[in-house]
C-alpha cells in the first residue's frame, strides 16, 4: 500500500510542477490544485498508513498502538480548507485577467496570427 | 486585574481579528464609525505590544522570569496544545507592527481606503496575520497565520483594478501559494519524524532521532527553509516582490514593508531553536549566507537598473532581506543585534518611502491613460465585480482634509531623509546598523575562520550603501530639478504626518541608540540560549495542571 500511495503522491506533484510551469493561467490552476491534492495525502501519509484504525482514543485506559494518529488528518483537514480557499481566489483572479488583458496568458502575450 | 494582564498575549489577534469581523458590517456610509473603529484597534494593539515590550523587559522580571510570557490557548498545557510566546524577539515586532501599520492606516485614510472592496478590514486581517506569525509557538498555526496575512495581502494587493495589477497580482498569489504547499510538506515532514510541531518541543525529539529518520528531519527542515525564504524575498525566489509591491497602493506597500521580516523572523526563530551548536541560523547552514549574498547583490543591481521609483525601493527591500540573510547566514553569535537593529530601521524606512511614493507619484502630470486592449465591453462586468466603476479610481484629485503648506519642500525634505535611510548614512540609524554590523562581523568573522566571508558581506554592504545613493539621487533629480514636467501636488496634512512620524522615529532611534542596542543584545542573548525558552514553554505543564486554567 505505501508504495502505490507514495506513487500516486509522486505522479500527481510531478503533473502539478509541469502544469504549474506551463503559459496558461488554467494550466497553473490545474497544476496548483494537483500540488495541493499531493500535499494533503503527503501530510496524511506522514501519519503512518493505517487500516480500521480509529483516530479517536476511547476510555482512559485506551491501547495508543491500535489507534491512528489523529493529528495529521485535522492538519490535513485545515490546509484542505485554506488550499481551497486561495484556489478560489486564484480562480477570481484568473477570470479578472482574462477579461482585462484579453488573453490567458500568466505572463505573456498571444502569438501573431 | 493582574489576572486580565495575564491575557495580553492573545489580544493582538484577537483586537483586529473582531475589529475586522465589525467593520464587515458596516458600510460606506458608516465611514467615520468604520474608521473610528480600525484607528482604536491599532491604538489599543500598540498600547498592548508595548505593555508585552515592558513586560520581557529587566525592569519587569518580576512578571515573566527570563522575560519570556507563555499563553496556552485554551489553558491545554504545552507540547500539546498550541501556545503564545512573548518574548523580546516576537514583542518587538509585534511593537514594529503596530506602529507601521498604524501609520500606514492613517495615511489611508485620505482617500486611498475609498472604492468599494473591505480596505479597513482586509487590512485589520493583514496585521492580525502578521502578529500571529511573530506570537505562536507552534509550527502548523505558523502555517496558519502565514496563509492569513497571505490572504489579505492578496485582496489588498488587488486594489484598484487595472490589467497590471491583476497580472503581477496574480504572479504574486501562485508564487506564494506554491510556497505554502513547500511549507506544508516541511511540516509534515517534521512532524512525521519527531511526532511534535511545539516549536520548543523539537530539539529534545530531534537529537533522539534514528540517523534515518534524522534524514528525513532534515530534507523537511530544509524544505521548510526553502518556503520561508521565498516569503524573505531572497533570490532566485523573489521576482515576484518588486511587482507586488510596485503596484500596490501606497499605503498596502508600507503595510506590507514587514511582510518579508516574517519570513527572516521564521528563519532566524526556528534555526535558533532546532539548532544544536546555538549558531545564529542553523536552519539552512552556510548556505544561507551566499543565498543572502545573491539577494543582496541581484537587489543591488535591480535599484540601478529601474527608473520607477516604488519599484526601486521594493528592490531595496530585497537588499535588506539579502543583508539580513547574509549576515545571519555568517552563523556568528554576536552578529545578532545590530541584524535586529538594522530590521527594525529598514521595516521602519521602507515603510515611510512607500508612504511618500504615493505623494511623489502625484507631481506627475496626468498624463493621458493609456487605451485598455479589450473592449470596454469586456470589461465592465470585471470592475463591477471589483465594486468600482473606473480603471483607475486613485487618478482623480478628491481628497479631503486640510493641504499642508510648502507641499514641494516637504517632499522634497522627506525624499532625502528617506534616501539617507536607505543608503545608511548619519545621522540615520541605518548607518548605526550598519557601522556596528560591520564592526562585529570584520571582528569576530576570522575567530570562526570566515574572515573572507566577512569581508566580502563587508564589501557588499557599503557597496549597497553606495549604489542607493546613486540610484536615488538619480530619480530625486528627475523628481524635483526637473520641474517643467512636473507640478506641485496638494499634499494632506494626515498623508503627511505618518511619513514624517515614521522619519522622526527613525531619528529618534538614532538618538536612543544605546539603550536599544542594549534591547537587542539581550534579545539576542535569550536567542541563544534557547534552552531557557525550551524551559519556560514546556515547564508550563507542570505549572498549569494543577490550576487547570490558562497562564
Amino acid at each position: 500500500m505505501e508504495a502505490v500511495y507514495a506513487l500516486a503522491i509522486g505522479v500527481l506533484v510531478a503533473a502539478g510542477v509541469w502544469l504549474l510551469l506551463r503559459p496558461r493561467t488554467f494550466q497553473v490552476i490545474m497544476g496548483l490544485s494537483l500540488l495541493s491534492y499531493a500535499t494533503n495525502l503527503f501530510i496524511f501519509g506522514m501519519g503512518r498508513l493505517e487500516i480500521q484504525r480509529p483516530p479517536i482514543l476511547e476510555g482512559p485506559a485506551a491501547e495508543a498502538v491500535l489507534y491512528a494518529d489523529p493529528l495529521p488528518q485535522a492538519l490535513v483537514l485545515t490546509a484542505i480548507v485554506i488550499g481551497f480557499a486561495t484556489t478560489a481566489l486564484f480562480l477570481v483572479v484568473l477570470l479578472a485577467l482574462r477579461g482585462l488583458a484579453g488573453t490567458d496568458h500568466v505572463d505573456g502575450r498571444e502569438p501573431e496570427p | 486585574m493582574t489576572a486580565l494582564l495575564d491575557h495580553l498575549p492573545i489580544l493582538p489577534i484577537a483586537i483586529p481579528l473582531f475589529a475586522g469581523a465589525v467593520m464587515l458590517l458596516l458600510t460606506e456610509s458608516r465611514r467615520t464609525l468604520r474608521n473610528s473603529l480600525a484607528l482604536g484597534s491599532l491604538v489599543a494593539q500598540l498600547a498592548v505590544a508595548l505593555a508585552l515590550l515592558y513586560r520581557t523587559t529587566d525592569a519587569a522580571a518580576h512578571l515573566w522570569p527570563e522575560g519570556i510570557g507563555v499563553y496556552a490557548i485554551g489553558g491545554w498545557p504545552a507540547p500539546f496544545g498550541i501556545v503564545l510566546v512573548v518574548d523580546r524577539l516576537s514583542s518587538m515586532m509585534l511593537t514594529l507592527v503596530a506602529t507601521v501599520a498604524l501609520a500606514a492606516l492613517v495615511y489611508s485614510m485620505s482617500h486611498w481606503d475609498r472604492p468599494g472592496q473591505p480596505f479597513h478590514t482586509l487590512f485589520q486581517l493583514l496585521v492580525m496575520g502578521q502578529n500571529g506569525a511573530f506570537l505562536t509557538g507552534d509550527l502548523f498555526s505558523l502555517f496558519v497565520f502565514f496563509e492569513v496575512l497571505l490572504a489579505a495581502s492578496y485582496g489588498l494587493v488587488l486594489r484598484g483594478v487595472g490589467a497590471a495589477r491583476v497580472r503581477t497580482g496574480l504572479h504574486y498569489i501562485a508564487v506564494n501559494v506554491a510556497a505554502s504547499f513547500l511549507f506544508l510538506i516541511g511540516v509534515a515532514l517534521i512532524y512525521g519524524t519527531v511526532g511534535t510541531l511545539n516549536m520548543a518541543d523539537l530539539l529534545g525529539h530531534v537529537e533522539a532521532l534514528r540517523p534515518a529518520d534524522r534524514t528525513l528531519f532534515d530534507a523537511g527542515a530544509w524544505i521548510l527553509g526553502i518556503a520561508f525564504l521565498v516569503k524573505a524575498g531572497s533570490w532566485p525566489l523573489n521576482s515576484w516582490l518588486p511587482g507586488a509591491y510596485s503596484v500596490s497602493v501606497a499605503p498596502v506597500a508600507a503595510g506590507f514593508a514587514i511582510m518579508t521580516k516574517v519570513g527572516v523572523y521564521a528563519v532566524l526563530r526556528i534555526g535558533t531553536l532546532m539548532s544544536e551548536d546555538e549558531a545564529a541560523a542553523a536552519i539552512l547552514g552556510e548556505i544561507l549566507y551566499y543565498v543572502g549574498l545573491v539577494t543582496l547583490v541581484s537587489g543591488m543591481i535591480g535599484m540601478l537598473a529601474t527608473q520607477h521609483l516604488r519599484r526601486l525601493v521594493a528592490y531595496s527591500v530585497i537588499v535588506s532581506s539579502g543583508l539580513l540573510l547574509a549576515s545571519l547566514g555568517l552563523g556568528i553569535e554576536p552578529v545578532t543585534p545590530p541584524v535586529l537593529f538594522y530590521l527594525a530601521t529598514s521595516v521602519l524606512t521602507t515603510a515611510a518611502f512607500f508612504l511618500l511614493t504615493g505623494m511623489t507619484d502625484r507631481t506627475r502630470l496626468l498624463a493621458p491613460a493609456a487605451p485598455e486592449p479589450a473592449s470596454q465591453g469586456d470589461i465592465l462586468p470585471v470592475y463591477m465585480a471589483f465594486g468600482v466603476t473606473s480603471p483607475d479610481p486613485y487618478g482623480t484629485e478628491e481628497e479631503v482634509g486640510a493641504a499642508i503648506p510648502a507641499a514641494m519642500a516637504f517632499l522634497g525634505l522627506m525624499f532625502v531623509c528617506c534616501v539617507l535611510l536607505v543608503a545608511g548614512l548619519p545621522p540615520m540609524p541605518g548607518f548605526v546598523a550598519k557601522f556596528t554590523l560591520l564592526s562585529v562581523v570584520l571582528e569576530t568573522a576570522p575567530a570562526v575562520g570566515a574572515r573572507n566571508a566577512g569581508w566580502v558581506l563587508a564589501i557588499a554592504v557599503l557597496a549597497t550603501g553606495i549604489v542607493s545613493i546613486i540610484a536615488l539621487t538619480r530619480i530625486g533629480m528627475r523628481l524635483f530639478w526637473s520641474p517643467a514636467q512636473r507640478r506641485t501636488p496638494r499634499l494632506n496634512v494626515v498623508e503627511a504626518v505618518p511619513v514624517a512620524f515614521l522619519v522622526l522615529l527613525c531619528l529618534g532611534l538614532t538618538a536612543a541608540s544605546g539603550p536599544v542596542m542594549r534591547f537587542f543584545e539581550g534579545t539576542a542573548r535569550s536567542l541563544h540560549t534557547p534552552e531557557t525558552y525550551i524551559e519556560t514553554v514546556l515547564g508550563t505543564r507542570a505549572a498549569s495542571e494543577p490550576r487547570g486554567d490558562a497562564r
